[in-house]
Formats: structure tokens, C-alpha cells, sequence
């Protein structure tokens, strides 16, 4: 599904990713744990596309083609989701005008028929009961007015509708309570089919607890130091990450 | 030395357009109309040999020259002024000139009164030439659900003066929706005065769809007088001209009333706008919002000009001020200044303005979704201006701004969701 190798990336002078090699196989969910400061979000931008990065050194395939070549939207269609660690608030878009345009967009490349208002409301309905989405809040403004647990079950939501191949949550665990971690957690675990693989990358063992991963990896310095099962998750939590070797 | 010339050849543009527009008064001097006309006539014309066309040095027009407007000449366009509207049970809609010859009463008290002829010379021009127009006249304590409609359009070139009495007695309620288009080629010229006076308690919500041609000018005075405990809101869209400018000018007369002003338009290819707001607290106890967010693409132009006068009195006053500026393009253009003058110690008023581009986060956020970089763009243009197309109380005004919008976005429409 995922491999990359060698990614060495930087922001104005400053390098961030150090030679990250990593393969996902089709269904595995893995999990990148690290400190602050690790390069942990700058992995995830990097594989979405975000302008900020400049990628120096290495390569990412995704199903087999060049990722870095893709414009950020091309990504996306080809199956790549990022879940944000802080969503982007829209006023002046509805959550579902925003949404369809998406799927659309999606469908379209994929060789699929645009979908019409009704049929589109059809597929929401039954995309939202996974997340417990209200209708009221698919009628606002992109994630406007909405708390941090009704964006982060947004980004989910979304992410169930767009039917991605490949998913990165990056820290949406950040700023949840226990209850709406759990409604997250059981959104994404819905999302598991055995072909769909994630990234779910996380600063706390935590949401490992609910979305229990393939493989574990420790972020430090730019470098994966350390890979292992999802026991690792628990070693860190016990040790933290002074232990692991390589961290600083 | 080069500054200089062109200086001079602006105003013997002007010099010979004015003398244009005198010619054009003398041919329509010996027409018979009603006295109250006759009288009006002859003042805005008197006012605006006295005025002539505003110039560069005029402060209030620093940023708009007129030249292109008045390297043209144009006939008095005829009295039909092609206005349309519905018929309103409970009040009265009627050609002005009709208004004028059998309800003197009505219409002497506030006709050429609310927008002053003497200091404002567009609107002196205006007053020149008015030969009709519309009235429209909600007696007091009527409260009318179904929003007023009325659209014009031209049927070929020329001047066209158009003038629109609007009263609104105490405790009546109105909204008042205009729609201004005009034929491709025409080349028109429009100047519009609107008078609205609003009753005390009445509550007159207002709106004016700017639609005209590409090739069209627009130069229209909204003139407001507000009573006490009165509410009032305008909305004006603008999408159409070669040169619109589009000023609002509100007086509270009386205590506890509210104003908003807003504004949104829309500029491609070499269009210029303006936009003119003075709000007037001349009394205490009074609240003012203004909102005016502009796109400006191509080489377009657009001048944002908002005046708070607080007078001395005007204690507990409480105004706001916002203009918000989209440059979608290096080459457009952007003059905005705000213009505050407190005589009170004991007010409220703010004003911001801001100028930017699309957000970077915003666009990266759609394209993370699969919707193409272009598409991203028109939908955050969009959104900016949707937040004004969101305010408008009227739901089929608000559904056709929203799909013309839409489309002028190549956007798909939203249909019923």
C-alpha cells in the first residue's frame, strides 16, 4: 500500500524528517508514537501534500506510484486521507455542499457517476450513525461553531464518506474526552476492512487502547528509532520515551 | 508638467460635460409638469451649475474619476423608466409623478428633502432632470409581510434619472427589494437617488440587486432619515458596470434606532467601484453596522469610503465599521479608508479593514478532500461573499444571489438540501 523510503524533509532551513523508512502492507493499521517536536505532523503533511515541506532526500510509493509527484488533490483521489489534527473551519460552505463536491470529485476519477442531491443525502444518512453526526451540524459552515469533539468526529466522518484507502489520523486523539475518543475510536475501527490501511499517529498510548494497531513505531529525531507490536505502545507508556533509544 | 496636462484635460472634459448636461435641462425646461417638480427642477439645476462634476480634488472623489463616464454624451433618456413592480394590498406603489398632481401632501414634505440637492452633485443632477419615478408609501401602523419588488431596465442609450420616494410611517414595516439591469451596448448612464424615510418604531428592511451591463455607468445616492426607536437595513449587491458607485448616506433624527449598511461586489476585467457610506449619529443613543466585503479580480478597481460623523450630542452611540477586501488578482486594486469624526466623549464606535487573499489553510484543507485547486479557489470567493448573501431576510432573493453567485463560480448549484 505504503512504502517510503529514505523521506528526508525540511521547513525553511530546518530538517525536520531524517530518513524515515516505513512499509504499510494493505489492511495494517500502524501506529507512529514520539514526543513533541519528533516530526511526527511533518510526516503527515508531507504524505498529504502540504506546501510548507520540502522533501530533499528519498521517495514515497502509494499503490505503487510516486506520492511526492501527485498535486495535493490528486493525492485525495487516488485514496489518500489525512484526519487533521486541528480541522480548518469554512464559513460560507456548508458542511454537505463542501462534502459532495468532494465525493464527486473522487467519484469522478475513480470513473464513477457524480452522485445528485438526493442520492447524496442517502449515503450521509447512513455515513453518519457512525460517528453519531447530527443532521444539524452536516447544515453548518465547515466545522464553524463546532466543539473539538464535533470536528474531530467530522474529519471521521468525512474520512467513512470519501472511502479512502488509506487513512492518517494525526493526533485525533488531541483535545477529546473519554466519551467522544471512544465514538471516534469506534468510527475508525468501523473503517477496518482488512484492505483499508492507516497511519494513526499519536503523542499518548491512549487511543492505541481503542484502536488497537498492527505495528508501533517510535519517532525521534526525525528517525524511526524503534518498531515493534502494539505491546510497545504499553512499554512506552510504562517508560516514556526517555528510554527508547535515539530519543533526546 | 505631464500630471498637469492631464489635470487640465480632466476638467475641460468636465467643463464640456456639464455644458452637455445644462444644454440637455434647457431642452426639457419648457415641459409642463406639476409645480412641485418645476420648483425641484429648477433647484438641483441651479445646484449643479453651481457644483459641477466632482473632480479630483474633491475628497470625496480622490479615488474615482469620472472621466470615463463623461467623455460621452448622452440624451436624456424618455420618461418611461421602465419600473416594474407588484401590487401590495394595504399600500400604496404608484409613478411618482402621479403622486406629485394628486397627493401633494404626501410627497412635498420629503421629496428632494432627504437627499440634499445643494451639496451633493450627482444628486443635484438628478434632481434636474426628475420628471417621474416611484412611490411608495406604507401608512402608519401597516405591517407589510410580502416584500415590495421593483426592477428597471433601459430599452436603449442615454441618461437615465431615476428617483425612488420611499415612506415608511411610524409603526409600519416594509422590505423593499431593487433590481437595476440594462441592455449590452447601450453604453448607459444611470444616476439614481433613493429617499427613504422611515417612521418611528417602523422597521424597513432593504435591498438592491446592481445588475447592470459591463458597459454600463451606475452612480446612485441612497439617502435614509431615520425617527426615533426606528430600524433600518440595506443590503447592495454589485455585480454590473463599468463604473458603479453606490453611496448610502443615513441620518438618525431620533433616539434608540438602528442602522446596517452593507455591502458586496464583485469586480473582473478594468470595472471600478465605488462605495460611499456616511452614517450621521446626529442624535444620541443610536447603533450603526457596516459591513462591505469586496472581490476584486483582473484589473479591476474597487474605492471604499465610510464616514462616521458622531455629533456632539450623539452621546451612547454605539458604530461599527467593517470592509473586507478579496484580491484575487496582482493587478487589482484596492483604496479603502475609513472616516471617523467624534464630537462625544461618551460612544462606542470601531472600524477594521482588512485586505488579503484566499487562505492557504482553507484551500490546502479542500484539496486534502479531492476538490481541484480551482474549484477550491471559487468556493472560498464564494464563501467570502456568502456571508452577505447569507444576511438577506428575503429566502427567494437570497436563493438567486446564491445560485448567480454559484455560477459566476462555476460551481455547482446547491439544489435543495
Amino acid at each position: 500500500m505504503l512504502e517510503i523510503k529514505n523521506l528526508h524533509a525540511r521547513v525553511e532551513e530546518k530538517e525536520i524528517l531524517r530518513g524515515i523508512d516505513l512499509t504499510i502492507l494493505p489492511g495494517e493499521v500502524h501506529a507512529i508514537m514520539g514526543p513533541n517536536g519528533s516530526g511526527k505532523s511533518t510526516l503527515a503533511g508531507v504524505l498529504a501534500g502540504r506546501e510548507d515541506y520540502e522533501v530533499t532526500q528519498g521517495e514515497v510509493l502509494f499503490q505503487g506510484k510516486n506520492l511526492l509527484e501527485l498535486d495535493i488533490e490528486e493525492r485525495a483521489r487516488e485514496g489518500v486521507f489525512l484526519a487533521f489534527q486541528y480541522p480548518v473551519e469554512i464559513p460560507g460552505v456548508t458542511n454537505t455542499y463542501f462534502l459532495r463536491a468532494a465525493l464527486n470529485a473522487i467519484r469522478k476519477h475513480r470513473g464513477q457517476a457524480e452522485l445528485d442531491a438526493g442520492q447524496f443525502l442517502k449515503l450521509v444518512k447512513e455515513k453518519t450513525k457512525l460517528v453519531k453526526l447530527s443532521d444539524e451540524l452536516l447544515k453548518r459552515p465547515v466545522n464553524e461553531g463546532f466543539s473539538g469533539g464535533e470536528k474531530k468526529r467530522n474529519e471521521i466522518f468525512q474520512m467513512a464518506l470519501l472511502e479512502p484507502n488509506f487513512c492518517i489520523l494525526d493526533e485525533t486523539d488531541s483535545g477529546l474526552d473519554i466519551d467522544a475518543l471512544r465514538i471516534v475510536a469506534d468510527g475508525v475501527n468501523a473503517l477496518r476492512d482488512g484492505k483499508r490501511s492507516m497511519l494513526v499517529i499519536t503523542h499518548y498510548q491512549r487511543l492505541l487502547n481503542y484502536i488497537v494497531p498492527d505495528k508501533v513505531h517510535v519517532l525521534a529525531g526525525g528517525r524511526i528509532v524503534k518498531s515493534g507490536g502494539k505491546e510497545l505502545a504499553l512499554e512506552l507508556e510504562a517508560g516514556g520515551y526517555v528510554g527508547v533509544g535515539g530519543a533526546r | 508638467m505631464a500630471s498637469e496636462v492631464h489635470a487640465e484635460m480632466i476638467t475641460s472634459i468636465q467643463a464640456s460635460a456639464k455644458q452637455a448636461f445644462l444644454d440637455a435641462y434647457a431642452a426639457i425646461e419648457g415641459q409642463d409638469v406639476a409645480p412641485l417638480i418645476r420648483r425641484l427642477r429648477q433647484a438641483g439645476i441651479a445646484s449643479f451649475d453651481d457644483l459641477g462634476f466632482p473632480g479630483a480634488r474633491d475628497e470625496d472623489w480622490k479615488f474615482t474619476n469620472l472621466g470615463p463616464v463623461l467623455r460621452h454624451t448622452y440624451q436624456t433618456a424618455a420618461a418611461d423608466y421602465g419600473l416594474g413592480w407588484a401590487e401590495v394590498p394595504g399600500i400604496t406603489v404608484v409613478p411618482l409623478a402621479w403622486a406629485v398632481a394628486e397627493r401633494p401632501d404626501l410627497v412635498e414634505p420629503y421629496l428632494g428633502r432627504v437627499a440634499d440637492h445643494r451639496v451633493w452633485p450627482l444628486v443635484a443632477l438628478n434632481t434636474a432632470f426628475l420628471t417621474d419615478g416611484l412611490l411608495i408609501h406604507v401608512p402608519a401602523g401597516v405591517v407589510v409581510e410580502q416584500p415590495v419588488r421593483f426592477s428597471t431596465g433601459t430599452n436603449g442609450p442615454g441618461a437615465w434619472h431615476r428617483r425612488v420616494l420611499v415612506i415608511v410611517e411610524s409603526g409600519a414595516q416594509l422590505t423593499l427589494v431593487e433590481e437595476h439591469h440594462s441592455q449590452p451596448g447601450d453604453g448607459t448612464l444611470t444616476t439614481k437617488v433613493t429617499e427613504i424615510v422611515v417612521g418611528a418604531n417602523a422597521h424597513v428592511d432593504h435591498y438592491v440587486l446592481q445588475d447592470e451591463s459591463l458597459d454600463a455607468f451606475y452612480l446612485a445616492t441612497l439617502a435614509v432619515q431615520m425617527a426615533r426607536d426606528s430600524r433600518f437595513s440595506t443590503h447592495y449587491f454589485g455585480l454590473g458596470g463599468a463604473l458603479a458607485r453606490h453611496e448610502v448616506r443615513v441620518r438618525f433624527t431620533g433616539e434608540n434606532s438602528e442602522a446596517t449598511v452593507n455591502g458586496l461586489y464583485q469586480a473582473s476585467g478594468t470595472q471600478h467601484f465605488d462605495n460611499h457610506t456616511v452614517i450621521d449619529h446626529a442624535v444620541p443613543h443610536c447603533n450603526s453596522h457596516e459591513l462591505y466585503k469586496g472581490i476584486l479580480d483582473g484589473k479591476s478597481r474597487g474605492v471604499f469610503r465610510g464616514k462616521i460623523d458622531v455629533r456632539k450630542d450623539a452621546q451612547k452611540t454605539d458604530a461599527k465599521q467593517t470592509n473586507q477586501t478579496l484580491l484575487l488578482s496582482d493587478d487589482a486594486t484596492i483604496n479603502t479608508k475609513p472616516q471617523l469624526e467624534i464630537f462625544a466623549d461618551d460612544v462606542k464606535c470601531t472600524h477594521g479593514a482588512t485586505v488579503g487573499q484566499l487562505d492557504e489553510q482553507q484551500l490546502f484543507y479542500l484539496q486534502s478532500r479531492g476538490i481541484g485547486q480551482a474549484q477550491a479557489r471559487a468556493l472560498l470567493t464564494f464563501a467570502f461573499a456568502n456571508d452577505l448573501i447569507g444576511r438577506v431576510r428575503v429566502p427567494a432573493l437570497r436563493r438567486s444571489l446564491e445560485e448567480r453567485y454559484l455560477q459566476t463560480h462555476h460551481l455547482p448549484a446547491t439544489e435543495d438540501e
